[in-house]
C-alpha cells in the first residue's frame, strides 16, 4: 500500500537519479578543490601531478606564507574571542528572557530574532556606517570585526538554548527553590548544568558562522585583518597558486574537527546531565 | 508578603540577566540601523567629501534619498534593480525544481540511503561558502578548467545563448549564466534543509488515507502532499531570497563584470568607497524591499518556537 502512494514521476527512477546527481554536483568540486591543493603545478584547474609543496616546505606554500597563515590565524582569533564573548551573554539572555515575565522581556524577544532574519549586507554595511561615523573609537580591523561577530552569532545562541530550556522545564528549578536554594544557587546548580548541551550546540554553530562568514568581517575590515574568506574572495580570480586551495581546505579539517570535537564532548555531557537530552535536537532543533 | 517579595526577588535575577545582552543588541545592532538612516538623510560634508550623519530625524533631507529613487526609476540603477529580481527569480525558480524533488525523495523515498544522503545534505553547511565558489572558480577556468572544457565542447554557451543568458563566448565567467547557477549552487543547501523538514513531518497515514479513498498516486500527491508542503516551501523560499536579494560576492568572484551587476554590488562599492550616503540610502531600499520577507520569516521563527515550546510543556 505505501508504495503507491507516490507522485506520477516516481515511476522510473528519476528520483534517485536527479537526486544522487544532486549529491555529486553539490560535493565533487569541493573534492577536486582540496585535491587540487596536492597539485605539483601552479595551476589550480590542471593536474599536474601529487606534490604538498603548495601546504608546506617551499616559498608560497601555505605554511611558509605569512599571509596565508595570517588570515587562518585571523579567523580562529576571531572565531574564539566571538565565541568567548557570545557564548555567556546569549546563554545569560536566554535564561533571563525564558524566566522573565515582562513587557519588556516580550519585547526583548522579537528584538533578539531581527539579527537572525536580516540580510547580511543590511548588516555589514549599518556596522561599517556606525564604525566609521559614531563609534569611531572601535577601529576598522579586528576590533570592529569581532563586535560585528559578536552581534550576528548572539541571536544563534539565544535560539539553541531558549529551545533547550523550554524542553527541561522549570520543575528541578521550582523543586531547588522549594528546598531552600536561592535563585542564584538554583541558576548555578540546577539550571547551567543541564544546559551544557545546547551550550556546547551553540558554541560549535558559532563557530562555524564567524568561521564562514564573509560579508560582516569584509565590511570591517582594516589593514592586515583578512579572514580565510576574504583571501579567497581576493585571490581567487587571481593568479593565486594552489596555496590558496591548501588554506580552504585546512580551514575545513579544522572546522571537521571542531564538529567532531563537539559531538564528543555532547557525548559526555549528554551522560553527565543524563534525561531525555538529545544532542542531535540541540543542533537540528535550530538548523530547520 | 513574603511571596511577592521572593517573586520579585527571583525576577530581578532573571531581569539581570537579561541587561547585557539587551544592551548590546540596542548600541551594536539598533543604533547601527539608526546610524544608516542619519546618513541616507544626512547632509554632506563638501570639503571632506564625506557624509554628515543628522542625527536629529526632524531636521533630516531627503535630496539623496530622491536622487536614488529617481535613479531606480527609469535612471541607470534601473537595470541593476531589474536584473536583481530576474536573476534572484530565476535562481529560487531552480531551487524549488531541484530542490523539491530532492527534499521529497530523501525525505519520502530514500529507504536505507535516507541517513548518507541527509549526511549529504548537510555537509554543504560545514564547508565555507567562499570555498564553494573557489571550487568553481577553478572549474571554470577559461585555461583547462574541467567543467568549462565540459560545457564547451556540448556548446552549451549557444544554449544559453539563446536564452539571453550568455553572450556566446566560451569564457564562463562574467555571463549571467553563471552568476545563477553560483546563486543557485550556493543557496540550494538552505532550500532543500527545511523543506525536507516539512516534508518529513508529513503524516504517512494522510497519504494512505487518500488512496483507500481512491484517489490516485498524482492525485493524491497534487491534493494532499503538496498543500501540506506549502509551509515548508514558503519557508525554504524566504531562506533563500533573503540572502540572494542581498548577495554580492557570488556574483563578484564568479563574474565581476557590470553587466551581472545586482544590488548589493552597488551597495557595496557605494557605502564602502565612493559614496557612503547614496549606499546608506540603498540599504535602507533594500530593507524595505525585503522587509515582508524578513517579517515573514521572523513570524515562523518566532511560531516555531512557541510550537517547540508547547510540544514539550
Amino acid at each position: 500500500m505505501k508504495d503507491t502512494v507516490r507522485p506520477p514521476w516516481d515511476r522510473s527512477r528519476t528520483l534517485a537519479v536527479l537526486t544522487w546527481a544532486y549529491v555529486i554536483w553539490s560535493l565533487v568540486p569541493v573534492v577536486i578543490a582540496i585535491a587540487f591543493s596536492f597539485n605539483d603545478g601552479r595551476s589550480r584547474s590542471t593536474w599536474q601531478g601529487f606534490s604538498t609543496r603548495w601546504w608546506t616546505g617551499s616559498e608560497g606554500s601555505l605554511l611558509d606564507s605569512d599571509d596565508l597563515r595570517q588570515a587562518i590565524i585571523n579567523s580562529l582569533v576571531l572565531a574564539i574571542v566571538t565565541i568567548v564573548v557570545a557564548t555567556p551573554l546569549g546563554v545569560a539572555l536566554a535564561i533571563g528572557l525564558s524566566r522573565w515575565r515582562s513587557r519588556a522581556a516580550s519585547g526583548s524577544n522579537v528584538v533578539m530574532l531581527v539579527p537572525l532574519v536580516t540580510p547580511e549586507i543590511v548588516l555589514g554595511a549599518s556596522f561599517f556606517i556606525v564604525f566609521t561615523q559614531l563609534y569611531t573609537a572601535v577601529e576598522l580591523g579586528r576590533p570592529a570585526q569581532i563586535v560585528g561577530h559578536i552581534t550576528f552569532t548572539l541571536s544563534f545562541v539565544v535560539v539553541i538554548v531558549r529551545s533547550r530550556l523550554a524542553s527541561i522545564g522549570t520543575t528541578l528549578q521550582e523543586a531547588a527553590r522549594d528546598l531552600g536554594a536561592t535563585p542564584r544557587q538554583a541558576l548555578r546548580l540546577v539550571i547551567l548544568p543541564q544546559l551544557w548541551p545546547a551550550i556546547i550546540a551553540s558554541i560549535v554553530i558559532v563557530f562555524a558562522t564567524s568561521i564562514d562568514d564573509f560579508v560582516v568581517s569584509s565590511f570591517l575590515s582594516g589593514p592586515g585583518s583578512d579572514t580565510v574568506p576574504m583571501r579567497i574572495y581576493n585571490q581567487a580570480r587571481g593568479g593565486a597558486t594552489p596555496a590558496l586551495n591548501a588554506m580552504a581546505s585546512m580551514m575545513l579539517f579544522v572546522t571537521i574537527g571542531a564538529i567532531a570535537l563537539a559531538l564528543g564532548a555532547l557525548a559526555v555531557a549528554r551522560k553527565r546531565s543524563g534525561g531525555r537530552a538529545a544532542a542531535v535536537e540541540d543542533f537540528t532543533g535550530f538548523s530547520v | 508578603m513574603a511571596d511577592t517579595a521572593r517573586r520579585r526577588d527571583r525576577q530581578g535575577l532573571w531581569a539581570a540577566l537579561t541587561l547585557p545582552g539587551t544592551i548590546w543588541l540596542i548600541v551594536f545592532f539598533i543604533v547601527p540601523f539608526y546610524a544608516i538612516a542619519a546618513v541616507a538623510f544626512g547632509g554632506f560634508d563638501p570639503i571632506l567629501l564625506a557624509p554628515e550623519p543628522t542625527w536629529n530625524p526632524l531636521r533630516w533631507s531627503f535630496g539623496a534619498a530622491r536622487e536614488v529613487i529617481d535613479s531606480i526609476f527609469g535612471g541607470p540603477l534601473q537595470p541593476v534593480f531589474l536584473r536583481t529580481f530576474l536573476y534572484v527569480g530565476i535562481a529560487m525558480s531552480l531551487c524549488f525544481l531541484i530542490g523539491y524533488p530532492v527534499a521529497y525523495y530523501v525525505a519520502r523515498r530514500a529507504g536505507r540511503w535516507r541517513t548518507l544522503l541527509l549526511v549529504c545534505m548537510v555537509v554543504p553547511f560545514w564547508v565555507s561558502y567562499l570555498m564553494r565558489m573557489l571550487a568553481w572558480v577553478n572549474l571554470l577556468n577559461p585555461q583547462g578548467g574541467w567543467a568549462s572544457d565540459a560545457l564547451n565542447a556540448v556548446g552549451a554557451p549557444t544554449f544559453f545563448r539563446w536564452f539571453g543568458l550568455s553572450d556566446g563566448s566560451e569564457v564562463w565567467f562574467g555571463q549571467p549564466v553563471t552568476v545563477i547557477s553560483g546563486l543557485v549552487y550556493g543557496y540550494l543547501p538552505f532550500f532543500i534543509l527545511p523543506l525536507y523538514a516539512s516534508l518529513d513531518r508529513i503524516d504517512q497515514r494522510l497519504l494512505e488515507a487518500s488512496r483507500d479513498l481512491g484517489a490516485s498516486p498524482a492525485e493524491t500527491f497534487r491534493r494532499v502532499t503538496l498543500p501540506l508542503s506549502v509551509p515548508g516551501i514558503l519557508a525554504a523560499a524566504v531562506i533563500t531570497a533573503l540572502p540572494m536579494f542581498g548577495d554580492y560576492y557570488t556574483n563578484t568572484i564568479l563574474s565581476g563584470s557590470p553587466r551581472t551587476e545586482m544590488i548589493g554590488n552597488q551597495i557595496e562599492s557605494l557605502t564602502r568607497t565612493i559614496e557612503p550616503q547614496r549606499g546608506s540610502v540603498l540599504v535602507l531600499v533594500l530593507s524595505a524591499l525585503l522587509f515582508g520577507l524578513m517579517a515573514y520569516y521572523l513570524r515562523i521563527t518566532i511560531r516555531t518556537g512557541r510550537e517547540a515550546n508547547e510540544a514539550r510543556a
